[in-house]
């Protein structure tokens, strides 16, 4: 398993630590070395996985046995595991640290089993350790969950299960090593460690009313459990579900994913709830019917309850879309009107009257199906104001009862029923509670000076730092790209809570649920146990086809998972690209989007950068605007753009509430990495791919994981341990607006304390992007010229990372961003060209038809960023080398002209030096081609273009020589110019690629750029 | 909300023919803004009778006209009666205590026109106290804002939260002494017209803090322009029925801005010196009313 690298050393060094101390009486070190040993176990569940998809589903299926006989699993288990194969050795061979420790921890649960596990220590057991534990953990889970005549297909299930999320856990593992990181992503393997130790029933109520049992380990995370639970309902749209308990004070409270379960319930009730934690504002962008149902079931109970406030009529209609959800059409003959009717409750009070209207529209769906019914249910639901609101009593500050409802857009107080006031997320800045008060600190409107801070009295700390809670959650849920890291420096000096939402965000699960690919789950549907018709059997039911449906995916899982590349991302990602591969109807371009939607996502995860207010919008036009789009916003902003500004521009674009600004960002970096990934490797994929595109897409995906998991990583390495806080903590600060905020002038601190991060990030595409070219047309020779120009490059970059640099970027970005806002409209219309081309380059150049496959995306990136380079440094005469593969007729009216932000006077001379192209180019050797005045509305520049081609022998290769020189007085954004140049060059040679560009800029202003 | 469907569809309207004792009220109820402002019944009538005309043969509405009652001098002030939206129709305690009886007529032609009829003065216990005016509540297709005014208070608007409960009902101030619907009211589905005062502007402020939709909003120079009644018209054309030029001469060309509206200017003079407007005069339903 090279792709578990990652995450196997983080485990290795743990178990290093861990072993160094295997001191079965060292209670301190227990969590430490549980958390690293379970990351060890995780791992070797993952082997398992593996290995049951290799062997089929065939070792799970017989835990279930060793399992009841705890004493033996160790032993039996590894005669069984010994096959695991070589991946399993070398991991064990980490592991075997992590465990051994491990053992000393529980030794006072299980004995014997320490007995054994010593044993297996002193020899190199770490397979026969790691393979125990890894089969009990299905052996228990079968156990909880199902049946035992449905092992069979429980083992498919479970091992889809896993599957499905073994990406995710990887991720979670990766950060678990910071013991109670944020990530959701945690896995559940942590099975793992039942055997040792003490198992612990939970009962989960589910939506539908049903009683979910499950087992897990006395010290397992919120988030275990929860995976289980989503795992039996086959939920795979999870981040807007939670999981509430009731503590002592008999008040609802979620559980905290990244927190042990134990410390958070206090108590010796493991009851559960499964509920929405995040109402989404539109369910009809929910990707799977499942998940609308379950929305579905929870709102018919809100409803019911009246917790959801609604009309008669609302409650009629709903009733009858409830009907005709769970019974179907509306038929006379059945005796059943009025009585089972009213056996339901549909409304807080629910009368006669009520009833008959709800028959008689209920009569009016015919013909609906189910699903529609749900979002009919869905779509009428969304609009009652109430809707996704969470209600909390407070006083204001003059003691008067309030209430104060926190929902997607904002905090809502509420006197009585009215609403009184009203603070969106974009006007808060800062939500905290110190003791009993609440305290939100507004904006200043247009008209004021002064911030204020608004303070609310709830009944206690606990109530006020629930709400804090919520509030941040949702702010980070609905309004943020990505979840916040948890603090900066400053704050570990201070006191209190450093709670943030560490689930994924709205616009990540939105991106996360556009990839789901799996063929509609089957289920059930029953309002509550007291329906019955499907009564008996319908959990059980929906399980086993779940399984199957499960057990399908899980086999295309498996393939994944040897493959090095994918495992490690995302799970989801990694997934549902697979079965896109094995997906031949999916039109290129539909890859594409996918592919740009991924690297987008991945890139907002990486960068975690502030979030723009408008957020759902921006995703929805992020979703549905094709990646050429994205792609060509990015280009002029790219072309005019400075280098480290590109880089500022991640944290900046995402403020601007620019959704194409961070596209284009996040396209490029994603697709260099994706492109470098194929040159070292070119066969890698093909194998079940018909397509490189899909390919493409593939290992696109897994790199962009390595990146996200990174990110995490560094968040959690931020991030204060989870522990430290408690219900004790008496206040706790929270920022949204940092994140938040869009203002230009808050770019600059961003950047600063982004500054590392960003140099980094930008390196690494900056030589990929060189690399990523040639990779495709000449793989060798090109590569390592151009990784010497990358480092050269590096260099200059960061130089100009310095302040002053920055400064002028802001400004022009601040420039751009307003521009790039009224160009959007006009941009968009222009994707469809974009998109056909793209055929045509694939004809002319055969060579490089890997590349374009790839998409569109990823060719202009790959244009976009070498010029970037070029221009990043306007006062250093550079060289680079640039391979391009390009393409595009399209391109040209690309670049706005509008975009053109401000330059004062400068001179710049650009070469460009097209080589070794391939060849189909249709000129004649040696011959002037073209000499050509590009004069753009705005720009007074003159570039004349020599073009030379020279056939080479038989290769029939092909050489441009372009010179470009671009003179301007004024008003001349020469980066633009530039691009405009070479955009248009490549439109007239549209087969051929820019294998170098030199770039000679004079500026004799002495205040160049603004 | 099965109920939410943008501002505008209506089928029919309800209106109170204007009695002799127009503009006597004052006078009577003793103490009243307008105790001294001389009005012209016959004009009024005229006026009125024109709002009808517009709305039956322009627009294209059903028209149920009450026929007036002398001994209810402010009846045609039929829009302070009720609130109605949807299928559901609050019959709202006026302010003043004369005023309530002029509920019963309207009470009975909702009935008949088979809305569903909700009573804010049954329950004396629960609402007690509490007064509410439809020409407060501002219906925006959306939500509702209720102005907190002379005439309307806050239980009075809990109430109207009550019964509308799929909608957010939102208070807003009214400065001045005015109504709500005097200093804004709808021009579109997502359009609010509202005048440049001070206090219209707080008022506005306020309704765009609270609301969690974007209006438009178009800003007329004289409080006497915005009021308005808009209506999507059966033949699903846009119809403003406004003041004319001589009542409010700066404003007008702002209402050219609508784009494809049909403007139907309309005199209001009569009623506007007893604080009452365009929208004041009318009750408009929805019968047609269809879920989705």
């Amino acid at each position: 398993m090279t792709t578990e690298a990652g995450s196997e050393t983080e485990v290795k060094e743990k178990a290093e630590e861990s072993a160094a101390q295997p001191d079965p009486s060292e209670k301190a070190a227990e969590e430490t070395r549980e958390v690293e040993n379970t990351e060890g176990e995780e791992k070797e569940k993952e082997k398992e996985k593996q290995k049951e998809g290799k062997e089929g589903k065939g070792i799970s299926r017989y835990l279930p046995t060793w399992l009841k006989k705890q004493k033996s699993q160790s032993q039996t288990s590894p005669t069984k595991e010994v096959p695991p194969s070589e991946e399993a050795v070398n991991e064990v061979t980490q592991e075997e640290k992590g465990p051994a420790p491990e053992v000393n921890g529980h030794s006072e649960e299980v004995e014997e089993k320490e007995a054994v596990k010593s044993e297996q220590v002193t020899e190199k057991e770490a397979e026969s350790h790691s393979n125990a534990s890894a089969d009990t953990e299905p052996a228990k889970e079968e156990k909880v969950e199902e049946s035992p005549e449905k092992s069979p297909e429980e083992a498919k299930v479970r091992a889809e299960g896993e599957g499905a999320e073994k990406p995710k856990e990887v991720e979670g593992e990766e950060e678990g090593g910071g013991e109670g990181q944020t990530s959701i992503f945690q896995s559940p393997l942590r099975l793992v460690r039942k055997t040792k130790m003490k198992l612990v029933v939970c009962h989960v109520t589910l939506l539908d009313g049903t009683d979910f049992t499950c087992e897990v380990e006395k010290r397992a995370k919120g988030q275990y459990l929860f995976f289980k639970v989503c795992e039996h309902l086959n939920l795979l749209e999870k981040d807007y579900f939670g999981l509430t308990y009731t503590d002592s004070h008999e008040q609802m409270c979620w559980l905290d994913p990244t927190k042990e379960i134990k410390r958070q319930i206090r108590s010796n009730n493991w009851q559960f709830a499964f509920n929405v934690k995040f109402y989404p504002p539109d369910p009809s962008l929910l990707t799977e019917d499942i998940t609308r149902y379950l929305l579905c079931l929870q709102l018919r109970e809100d409803v019911a309850s009246g917790r959801l406030p609604c009309s008669f009529v609302t409650h009629a209609l709903l009733g009858s879309y409830t009907l005709q959800a769970e019974f179907g059409d509306y038929e006379p003959d059945q005796p059943r009107p009025l009585d089972y009717i009213s056996q339901r409750t549909f409304a807080p009070n629910q009368n006669k009257e009520m009833e008959e209207k709800i028959l008689e529209l209920h009569k009016s769906h015919r013909g609906m199906t189910p699903a529609q019914a749900d979002a009919q249910f869905l779509e009428n639901a969304k609009k009652l104001s109430m809707y996704g609101v969470d209600l909390h009593h407070a006083k204001d500050s003059e003691g008067v009862d309030i209430m104060l409802g926190v929902c997607a857009n904002g905090l809502l107080v509420y006197k009585d029923r009215l609403r009184i006031n009203r603070f969106a997320w974009p006007k808060i800045l800062k939500i905290s509670y110190k003791r009993n008060n609440f305290y939100i600190k507004i904006r200043p409107g247009e008209t004021e000076q002064f911030e204020s801070t608004v303070g609310f009295k709830l009944q206690n700390h606990r109530s006020a730092k629930r709400l804090w809670k919520v509030c941040v959650e949702n702010h980070s849920f609905f309004r943020l790209n990505a979840p916040e890291p948890p603090t900066t420096k400053a704050r570990f000096l201070t006191l209190g809570s450093k709670f943030r939402y560490s689930g994924r965000t709205q616009a990540q699960s939105r991106m996360a649920s556009s990839l789901i690919d799996r063929p509609a789950p089957k289920f059930e549907r029953t309002s509550s146990k007291r329906i019955s018709r499907s009564l008996d059997g319908a959990p059980v039911i929906s399980i086993t086809e779940a399984g199957r449906d499960m057990a399908e995916n899980g086999r295309e899982l498996h393939s994944d998972s040897k493959s090095p590349m994918r495992v490690h991302g995302d799970s989801i990602y990694v997934r549902h690209s697979n079965l896109m591969l094995e997906d031949h109807d999916k039109t290129q371009e539909e890859v594409l989007k996918h592919q740009a939607s991924i690297s987008q996502l991945k890139r907002s995860f990486m960068e975690a950068p502030p979030p723009s207010p408008p957020q759902p919008n921006q995703w929805e036009k992020r979703l549905t605007s094709s990646p050429a789009t994205t792609i060509r916003i990015q280009q002029h902003q790219v072309v005019s753009q400075p280098q480290t500004e590109a880089a500022a521009a991640d944290n900046t674009i995402s403020d601007t509430k620019e959704p194409s600004k961070t596209t284009e960002v996040e396209i490029e970096e994603t697709v260099v990495v994706q492109e470098v990934s194929k040159a070292p490797k070119p066969g890698l994929v093909k194998v079940t791919i018909s397509s490189p595109a899909e390919q493409e897409t593939r290992e696109q995906e897994v790199k962009v994981g390595q990146e996200v998991a990174v990110a995490v990583e560094a968040t959690a390495a931020k991030q204060p341990s989870v522990s430290s806080e408690s219900e004790s903590e008496e206040e706790a600060e929270y920022h949204p607006n940092v994140s938040v905020s869009i203002s230009h002038t808050q770019i600059p601190e961003e950047k600063e304390e982004e500054e590392e991060q960003q140099k980094k990030e930008e390196d690494k595409p900056v030589e990929q992007d060189t690399s990523v070219p040639d990779a495709p047309s000449l793989p060798a020779a090109v590569s390592q010229p151009v990784e010497a120009t990358s480092r050269e490059e590096e260099e200059p970059r960061k130089e100009n990372a310095g302040a002053e640099m920055k400064k002028k970027e802001e400004e022009k970005e601040g420039e751009r961003e307003t521009e790039e806002s009224t160009d959007d409209p006009m941009v968009t219309p222009e994707e469809a060209p974009n998109g056909l081309t793209l055929p045509e380059e694939s004809v002319t150049a055969p060579a490089q038809e890997e590349p374009k496959m790839n998409g569109e995306a990823s060719l202009v990136e790959a244009e976009a960023r070498p010029q970037v380079i070029c221009c990043s440094e306007p006062p250093v005469v550079k060289t680079e080398m640039v391979t391009i593969s390009d393409t595009f007729a399209a391109q040209k009216t690309e670049i706005a002209t509008k975009e053109v932000p401000i330059v004062h006077t400068e001179t710049k001379t650009i070469t460009y030096e097209a080589a070794q192209l391939d060849g189909n180019g249709d000129g004649e050797p040696g011959v002037l081609m073209t000499a050509q005045t590009i004069t753009s509305e705005s720009l007074c520049t003159t570039t004349t273009t020599h073009i030379t081609k020279t056939l080479k022998g038989g290769l029939s290769e092909t050489r441009i020589e372009k010179r470009i020189v671009i003179t301007g007085d004024c008003d001349i954004d020469h980066d633009e110019a530039l691009a405009q140049a070479i955009k248009e060059a490549k439109e007239q040679h549209p087969d051929m690629s820019v294998t170098r560009v030199v770039v000679h800029k004079e500026t004799e202003l002495a205040e160049e750029e603004d | 909300m099965a109920n939410m469907c943008p501002y505008g569809r209506f089928t029919h309207a309800v209106v109170r023919g204007i009695p002799e004792t127009f503009g006597k009220a004052a006078a009577a109820g003793g103490g009243c803004e307008n105790g001294e402002v001389s009005v012209d019944l016959a004009k009024a009538q005229r006026q009125f009778g024109c709002l009808t005309g517009a709305l039956r043969q322009k627009v294209g509405l059903q028209l149920i006209e009450i026929p007036p009652d002398p001994e209810l001098p402010e009846s045609w002030r039929i829009e302070d009666v009720a609130v109605i939206q949807g299928d559901t129709a609050l019959i709202t305690r006026p302010f003043k205590q004369q005023r309530r009886s002029e509920a019963e007529a309207v009470r009975r032609v909702i009935s008949e026109l088979n809305l569903t009829v909700v009573e804010m003065g049954a329950e004396e216990g629960d609402s007690g106290g509490a007064t509410l005016e439809g020409s407060d509540v501002l219906f925006t297709g959306r939500e509702f804002f209720v102005g907190i005014s002379s005439h309307t208070n806050r239980r009075g608007a809990e109430v109207l939260a009550d019964t509308f409960r799929d909608f957010a009902v939102s208070t807003v101030p009214v400065c001045g002494g005015a109504r709500l619907k005097n200093i804004c009211s709808m021009g579109g589905p997502d359009t609010i017209i509202i005048c440049s005062s001070d206090g219209a502007k707080k008022t506005l402020r306020m309704m765009e803090q609270l609301t969690d939709h974007h209006y438009e909003v178009l800003t007329v120079p004289e409080e006497s322009a915005a009021n308005c009644v808009y209506i999507k018209g059966p033949s699903n054309r846009d119809f403003l029925l406004h003041r004319p030029a001589e009542e409010c001469p700066e404003s007008v060309s702002a209402f050219q801005k609508l784009q494809d509206y049909t403007l139907l200017p309309t005199a209001c003079s009569e009623a506007s010196k007893l604080g009452a407007s365009l929208s004041s005069l009318c009750l408009l339903v929805n019968r047609k009313h269809t879920y989705f």
